[in-house]
C-alpha cells in the first residue's frame, strides 16, 4: 500500500495517464461540479421555505425517503437509462452528476430550512419591529443565525458527494474510485488500499477545511448559541450526515 | 424486473436475506459499543468533544475505502463479510455515541433528583430510569444508522460481496434496468420494514409517552 502511494510512476503518470494527481483533479472536478448545483438549488429554495414556512412537511419526507434510496444502485439507473440518449462526452458524467446533485440537496436544504425555522422567534419580531422588511428579516437575522446549520448541510453534502463520486469508478468514470476497481480487476491490493487511503484523506481534508470556514465566517455571538448545542439541533446535524 | 424475480427466485432471495443481516447486524453491535462510550461522554462532560468530534471523523471516511481498508487493518480477505460488518459497526458507533450521550442529556434533572430520593444509585438509576428517558432520542438515530445502513450494504457489491446491491451489477453488466430496479425497489422495502419495525419497538419500550398523549 505504503510501496504504491510512494512509487514515483504513480504521481507523474507514465502508465495510461492514471497519475495520482491527474485522478485527484477529476474528482475534485465531479465533486465541486455537483456542489456548485446542490448550493444554487438547496440554498434558495431553504431559505424560500424556512422564510414563509410553506413546504416543511414535504421537505422532512423528501429528505427521509432519499435517505432509504440505496445511491449505487441509483446510479447504475440512471446510467443505463439516460447514457444511450446523450453525447458521448456527457453519456457517463451527465447521469453521474445528475445523481450527484439528487444526493446532495436534501441535506442542504433541510439544514438551511430547519437553521430558519430554528432562529428565536423573539428575535424575529425585534427585527420586525425595528421596521426591517421581510427581505431584510432574512439577511440580517435568519441568515446569519441559520449559518451554522446551513454550513453543516453543505458539509455532509460535500462528504456524501465525493463519497459517492469514489463509486462513479463503477460506471467508467475516472477519479480516485479508478485506482480501487482497476486494482480489485488486476488482483492488486496495494491499488485499492492506496486509492482507498487517498479517498479517506481527501474526505477527512475537505471536512476540516469546511470546519475551518465555520469557525471564520459565523458571527461569535451566534457561536456562543451553539457551543452547547440543544438535543434536538443535534439529532437533525447527525441525521444529515449520512454517507454513502 | 418481475421477469428476473420470477426467473431466479432462490439466488434473489438469498440475496435479500444476506442484506438483512448484514445491515442489522452492525447497528446491534454498534449500539451495544455505543451505549458506554455515550454514557462516558455524557457523565464526564469534558470527553463529549473529544469522542464526537473522533465519532464525526471516522464518518467522513467514504464507505468504499473503508470496506477496502479492513482486510489490511483486521487481517480478513478481502472477500469476507467481516470487513463489511466491522465497517458499518464504526459507521454506526459513530453516529449512535453522540445520539447515546445526547438522550441521557436530555434527562432533566428534576427526573434525576426524584430518582435519586427513591433510592436509585448508579447503574440501576442508569438501567432504570436514565437510559429508558432516552430511549426515544436513541431510536431517532437508530433508525437512522438502519436506514443508511441498507443503502451502505449495496456498495460491498463492487468489491464482490453478494446481497441486493449484487442486482445492481448484475444489471449493469447486461445493461438491463429491470434488474436494477428491482433492487432499489427491494431496498427501499427493506429499509421501510425494517424502520417500521424500530418504530414500533420504540412504542413498546415507552408506554408513557401513549399514557402521556391520551391525557
Amino acid at each position: 500500500m505504503f510501496e504504491w502511494l510512494f512509487a514515483g510512476e504513480n504521481w507523474t503518470g507514465d502508465q495510461f495517464g492514471s497519475s495520482i494527481p491527474d485522478r485527484l483533479a477529476e474528482h475534485l472536478g465531479y465533486s465541486f461540479g455537483a456542489l456548485v448545483f446542490v448550493l444554487l438549488i438547496g440554498i434558495p429554495l431553504g431559505l424560500y421555505i424556512g422564510h414563509t414556512g410553506k413546504g416543511g412537511v414535504a421537505i422532512a419526507g423528501l429528505a427521509n425517503a432519499l435517505r432509504a434510496l440505496p445511491t449505487f444502485g441509483l446510479l447504475v439507473y440512471v446510467v443505463i437509462a439516460f447514457s444511450g440518449n446523450l453525447p458521448a462526452d456527457w453519456a457517463y458524467k451527465g447521469p453521474t452528476l445528475f445523481v450527484l446533485v439528487i444526493l446532495g440537496v436534501p441535506a442542504v436544504l433541510s439544514n438551511t430550512y430547519a437553521g430558519v425555522q430554528n432562529v428565536d422567534p423573539a428575535a424575529r419580531d425585534a427585527a420586525r419591529g425595528m421596521g426591517m422588511t421581510g427581505w431584510q428579516v432574512l439577511w440580517r437575522v435568519e441568515v446569519p443565525n441559520a449559518l451554522p446549520l446551513i454550513l453543516s448541510g453543505v458539509r455532509s453534502a460535500m462528504l456524501q458527494i465525493v463519497a459517492t463520486a469514489t463509486i462513479a469508478a463503477y460506471v467508467s468514470l475516472g477519479g480516485l474510485g479508478r485506482f480501487m476497481l482497476d486494482g480489485l480487476a488486476q488482483r492488486d491490493y496495494s491499488q485499492m488500499a492506496g486509492g482507498a487511503v487517498l479517498v479517506g484523506l481527501l474526505a477527512v481534508v475537505l471536512d476540516l477545511l469546511m470546519a475551518l470556514l465555520q469557525r471564520y465566517v459565523v458571527s461569535r455571538g451566534i457561536t456562543g448559541r451553539y457551543a452547547r448545542p440543544a438535543a434536538g439541533a443535534d439529532v437533525v446535524a447527525a441525521e444529515s450526515k449520512v454517507l454513502v | 424486473m418481475i421477469n428476473y424475480l420470477k426467473n431466479n427466485p432462490d439466488t434473489v432471495g438469498e440475496w435479500f436475506f444476506a442484506h438483512v443481516w448484514l445491515s442489522v447486524l452492525p447497528v446491534v453491535l454498534g449500539l451495544l459499543v455505543a451505549l458506554p462510550i455515550g454514557w462516558v461522554a455524557s457523565h464526564y462532560r469534558w470527553t463529549y468533544p473529544p469522542i464526537t468530534n473522533l465519532a464525526g471523523l471516522l464518518y467522513t471516511i467514504p464507505s468504499l475505502a473503508l470496506f477496502i481498508l479492513m482486510p489490511s487493518i483486521l487481517g480478513t480477505k478481502i472477500l469476507s463479510p467481516v470487513n463489511m460488518v466491522v465497517a458499518l459497526t464504526i459507521y454506526s458507533v459513530a453516529l449512535l455515541v453522540r445520539v447515546v450521550a445526547d438522550g441521557l442529556n436530555s434527562v432533566s434533572p428534576d427526573v434525576r433528583a426524584a430518582a435519586t430520593a427513591m433510592g436509585f444509585t448508579g447503574i440501576g438509576r442508569f438501567l432504570k430510569v436514565d437510559l429508558p428517558i432516552a430511549v426515544p432520542v436513541i431510536t431517532a438515530g437508530v433508525r437512522v444508522a438502519t436506514v443508511s445502513n441498507v443503502s451502505l450494504v449495496s456498495v460491498g457489491a463492487l468489491i464482490g460481496l453478494p446481497q441486493l446491491g449484487s442486482l445492481f451489477t448484475t444489471g449493469f453488466t447486461r445493461y438491463v434496468t429491470g434488474i436494477v430496479l428491482l433492487g432499489i425497489v427491494l431496498c427501499l422495502v427493506l429499509a421501510l420494514v425494517l424502520d417500521a419495525l424500530i418504530v414500533v419497538g420504540n412504542r413498546f419500550l415507552t408506554p408513557w409517552q401513549r399514557a402521556v398523549a391520551k391525557r
